[in-house]
């Protein structure tokens, strides 16, 4: 079996702080790390790889820093890498970025494609859906569990916000995984030791099987307008007091604001 | 010259420290209290191949550098310094006098099992009678045709009630003084071999620190490590890259103290601003952070000189005793810093501070650090 | 086809085992707004099996008019049958804005149909509206979301492809007040199915909540987090939110402690609330948690730890143990309640 892995390479966004001053987000000193949703991923790509025996190959659109999640990837146990490195790659949105990572794909053999559900920078969960179209391939979202039967077919687990459903998709497609769901390995000494004597292929858009103005800026529809750091509310009292006090003010306040 | 860690080290860290945080972490406080072996952490540090880092891999190891282990020990023994000396006596005591002084059958058999983390390794060459002053070994061995007999006793054994491998150290031949001893490496099922009473300690209190009885212990010939009679030599040799692997655990019970220190002062308001604000913390906590990092160089400078095969020994010995010595001030200080609290088992400065004294006195006292760099210093 | 002749705002009307959800009605709020300010009409898109007679209740709440897709093919929400359809309703329709719930289904469905249309969406808004270009004076949608996990506001827009796509959370925007017999066209739409493309069945739902009530509803919320420690100090919330007629939610660490269900937890991967009162008790405040709650009318804050960052977005802070107060408070108010 064949398994693709799409990741990304994000800011840590439980380290990014806002200047209380500048009111702007510091981004300097976070550390950038694989998406947690996408090593999810990959780590039941290579569940399945443990279980099935299977080829994994992980690939990602990114700049040349993004190679740093590769070779974790390659500490972990995958097999191939392929980084998606281009100018023309620049400025895209969910559309153009599904569109490269599917015209990367359509040129590799494939039983199975798996993505995080979503990315810790953007939150979207589009990339997947948005690829699987692309692609023609049926998609699962917010996956907790997936086998594979012998005729081919998936086994798959999804969870939704009341309930947890079991489908069975026939054939090649693609699953968006919650990391919740799959507690990722740790990369290995011997696998550390190997991962820079691999080698990383670095993928230009001309490699691609793409209209290259659907590529980018080009081909992004959404454009961000304005961005800004979020207005904190003014902070209210803090009191710091005997419980018994505790317990007056906040039964004074409650009354004040008719809530009791 | 290049101070900056190799990209693969930097993976390397990633992974470890992830490891520390999430898996070593949350027992540090457990393991001290109950004074309990971490097997568990033993058993996930085997999987991911830490218990065999610096060798090779035809011998089944991960094939790392010293660098990257010492690495290991450090990260390890910022959260929990038991731990960190679990593999620093495993890994520099036990597998490193084999590698480098075993028959091939000798490493095919013992180093696989070792490396894979199955087997856990410790090394006995303390005695009542002989500390500091080694070569007062009183454990005899006597050669029986296809075996030696062992009898004596060793004192303060890391690892000693969970270790399967031992190398040990015993008179061959009483006349000729250090020349006389010779190693072997006992099996914990040998004939005549028995564990004996646990230290209660001040610090690294889950290490399982024990006795080694020997009573007519049969060892087979082929157990003998090295020529007969050089077993001073191994032994000294041996404490020479121990000594790196407890500057590293040193150096990390050190960056632990500052790291919760930084946090505290940053977060304990006194007079209306918090202490960190305050210049007699920041002046000694820069203080402390330079020694930190001084030692953070010369650690990393002797496992370089060991990766490199050059000569390490003034450096190993430097190394520790200047991590040792800043890691017994910089936890000293972290308690001061944290006042009644850091006296407290409430904040993990408590512990590291009864950790670190034990870096000033095993695998060579600060004493002895002293006079093998004088020796190299006046040779 | 020029943009400027796509017209109306659609809203995908979600249901669930027949039950259109909150969602939908809050979306139709929305895009009442929109619709009112763009001179444009409200279509409300039902896909689903025995579903038509609810097509009047989105009348009520704010729809001029309802596409329904009534078949078998369509009883549970499926990725490729509900995009088939709503790809047809989308194409047959021309609207200038469609609008979708940030539910697993919704955000399922509409990157699917987004890369289908080649158009844009824009993910798990807070705050759409129609805003005035300077230059132009043309009509703008603007999409506002949070990203780096809720540091940053940004403002999407979809200037040169229709229709304009976003998806919005449940509970961040306000349903209208229900018009009884309000007039509207109900419209029946016949799918085209490709069954070629059907490729996944479900096999088992498993239903896994337990709460009969949504905590998305509730005007009262007594919270929990990792300072509640266990199930006997939920109870202790559980008797105060009794007394207060409110009900007892939680922050994700208890959730993935195992200690509460997931459908009451508060937070960016949970719900989004915004109750009368929000009582945070022994809740650290992590963003995301924030995310979820911040847009409470008052939020009271009950931690040990005076630096928790949940003071900085509460109205009122208390320094001190819930284990201490939580009781205190309740047995103070049930005396209330007995004068």
């Amino acid at each position: 079996m064949n398994i693709i892995v799409c990741i990304k390479q994000v800011p840590d966004t439980t380290e990014i702080k806002i200047d209380p001053v500048k009111n702007t987000l510091i981004r300097e000193g976070v550390p950038s790390i694989m998406n947690p949703d996408d090593k999810g991923g990959l780590e039941l790509a290579l569940q399945m790889k443990d279980k099935y025996g299977a080829n994994v190959t992980v690939i990602t659109m990114g700049p040349p820093q993004a190679d740093l999640i590769l070779r974790e990837a390659f500490a972990m146990g995958v097999d191939r890498a392929i980084l998606l490195s281009d100018r023309k790659f620049a400025g895209a949105d969910t559309l153009a970025t599904s569109y490269a990572l599917a015209g990367a794909i359509k040129t590799l053999d494939y039983d199975l494609i798996i993505a995080g559900r979503q990315a810790i920078d953007g939150d979207t969960a589009q990339v997947g859906p948005e690829m699987a179209e692309h692609l023609g391939l049926p998609q699962v979202s917010y996956v907790i569990d997936a086998e594979r039967k012998e005729n081919g077919n998936f086994i798959v687990k999804k969870e939704n916000e009341d309930s947890v459903q079991t489908l069975e998709v026939e054939g090649k497609c693609v699953l968006t995984v919650l990391a919740s769901a799959f507690e990722a390995r740790y990369m290995t000494v011997a696998g550390i030791v190997d991962a820079y004597n691999k080698e990383v292929e670095v993928w230009g858009a001309d490699k691609l099987d793409v209209d290259e103005n659907k590529l980018g800026l080009k081909g992004s529809p959404t454009k961000v307008w304005q961005s800004f750091p979020k207005q904190l509310k003014a902070p209210g009292e803090v009191f710091e007091v005997s419980e018994e006090e505790a317990v007056e003010i906040i039964v004074k306040k409650l009354k004040e604001k008719h809530l009791i | 010259m290049d101070f900056s860690y190799s990209k693969t080290e930097e993976l390397f860290l990633q992974m470890i420290r992830s490891f520390a945080e999430n898996e070593v972490k949350p027992l540090a406080a457990e393991v001290d209290e109950t004074e309990r072996f971490p097997m568990e952490t033993v058993k996930k540090m085997a999987k991911l191949g830490l218990m065999g880092i610096p060798v090779p891999r035809q011998y089944g190891g991960a094939g790392g550098s010293v660098q990257m282990y010492i690495m290991a020990v450090e990260e390890l023994s910022r959260v929990c310094a038991t731990t960190g000396v679990i593999l620093s006596a495993h890994t520099s005591l036990c597998m490193a006098p084999i590698l480098e002084n075993g028959t091939e059958e000798q490493k095919m058999k013992y180093l696989p099992k070792l490396a894979s983390g199955e087997w856990i390794g410790a090394f006995g060459l303390t005695e009542p009678n002989a500390g500091t002053d080694a070569a007062m070994q009183q454990t005899m061995a006597v050669d029986a045709g296809d075996k030696y007999i062992l009898n004596g006793s060793k004192i303060f054994i890391t690892n000693a009630a969970y270790a399967d491998v031992f190398i040990v150290m015993a008179m061959t031949d009483k006349s000729k003084g250090t020349k006389g001893i010779s190693a072997f490496i006992v099996e914990k099922g040998f004939k005549g071999f028995s564990i004996g009473k646990k230290e209660l300690k001040m610090g690294i209190r889950g290490s399982a620190t024990c006795e080694l009885i020997f009573e007519n212990c049969e060892v087979p010939k082929e157990n003998l490590l090295g020529p007969l009679g050089k077993g001073f030599n191994i032994a000294m040799k041996t404490l020479d890259g121990g000594r790196i692997g407890i500057a590293s655990q040193a150096l990390g019970i050190a960056q632990g103290a500052m790291d919760e220190t930084v946090k505290y002062t940053k977060e304990r308001k006194q007079f209306g601003k918090a202490i960190a604000q305050f210049q007699n913390t920041q002046f000694q906590m820069a203080d402390l952070k330079t020694k930190v990092e001084a030692a953070r160089l010369l650690v990393r400078s002797a496992a370089w000189k060991k990766d490199k095969g050059l000569p390490y020994s003034a450096d190993a010995a430097m190394a520790k005793l200047f991590a040792a010595e800043t890691a017994m001030e910089v936890t000293t200080k972290a308690v001061q810093f944290h006042g009644g609290y850091g006296y407290t088992r409430e904040y993990p400065v408590e512990r590291m501070m009864r950790d670190a004294k034990i870096t000033e006195i095993y695998e060579g006292t600060s004493e002895v650090q002293r006079m093998v760099i004088a020796g190299h210093l006046f040779k | 086809m020029d943009i400027k002749d796509y017209k109306n705002v659609y809203v995908f009307a979600e249901q669930r085992g027949g039950m259109i959800q909150s969602v939908a009605y809050e979306l139709l709020g929305k895009a009442r707004d929109l619709a009112d300010a763009l001179g444009e009409k409200v279509v409300a898109m039902l896909l689903g099996h025995n579903v038509k007679d609810q097509a009047q209740s989105l009348i009520e709440m704010g729809a001029d008019e309802v596409l329904v897709a009534d078949c078998p093919e369509l009883k549970d929400y499926l990725t490729e049958q509900y995009s088939q359809v709503v790809y047809q309703m989308i194409t047959a329709g021309c609207p200038s804005i469609v609008l979708y719930g940030a539910t697993t289904i919704g955000r399922d469905l509409a990157p699917r149909i987004a890369s289908r249309l080649k158009t844009g969406l824009t993910a798990d808004c807070t705050k759409l509206e129609i805003g005035i270009v300077e230059e132009t004076g043309e009509k703008q949608f603007r999409s506002t979301r949070p990203a780096f996990g809720g540091n940053l506001m940004a403002t999407i827009l979809c200037p040169n492809t229709r229709p304009q796509m976003s998806t919005v959370r449940p509970g961040v925007m306000q349903k209208r007040v229900r018009e009884a017999g309000r007039k509207g066209t109900i419209t029946m739409f016949a799918p085209k199915f490709d069954t070629s493309k059907f490729k996944v069945k479900v096999i088992e739902t498993k239903m896994n909540c337990k709460c009969a009530d949504d905590i998305a509803d509730a005007k009262i919320l007594v919270s929990g987090g990792r300072g509640v420690h266990d199930k006997e100090g939920f109870n202790k919330l559980q008797a105060l939110a009794d007394v207060l007629g409110g009900m007892v939610s939680s922050s994700r660490a208890m959730v993935d402690a195992g200690i509460m269900d997931h459908c009451f937890q508060v937070g960016q991967t949970g719900k989004t609330v915004r109750p009368n009162l929000y009582m945070a008790c022994g809740i650290s405040g992590a963003i995301q948690h924030l995310a979820g709650m911040e847009e409470s009318d008052f939020i009271i804050a009950i931690n040990k730890d005076k630096y928790a960052p949940i003071f900085s977005a509460a109205d009122l802070g208390i320094v001190g143990d819930l284990h201490k107060i939580v009781p205190m408070l309740t047995e103070r108010l049930k005396k209330d309640v007995e004068k």
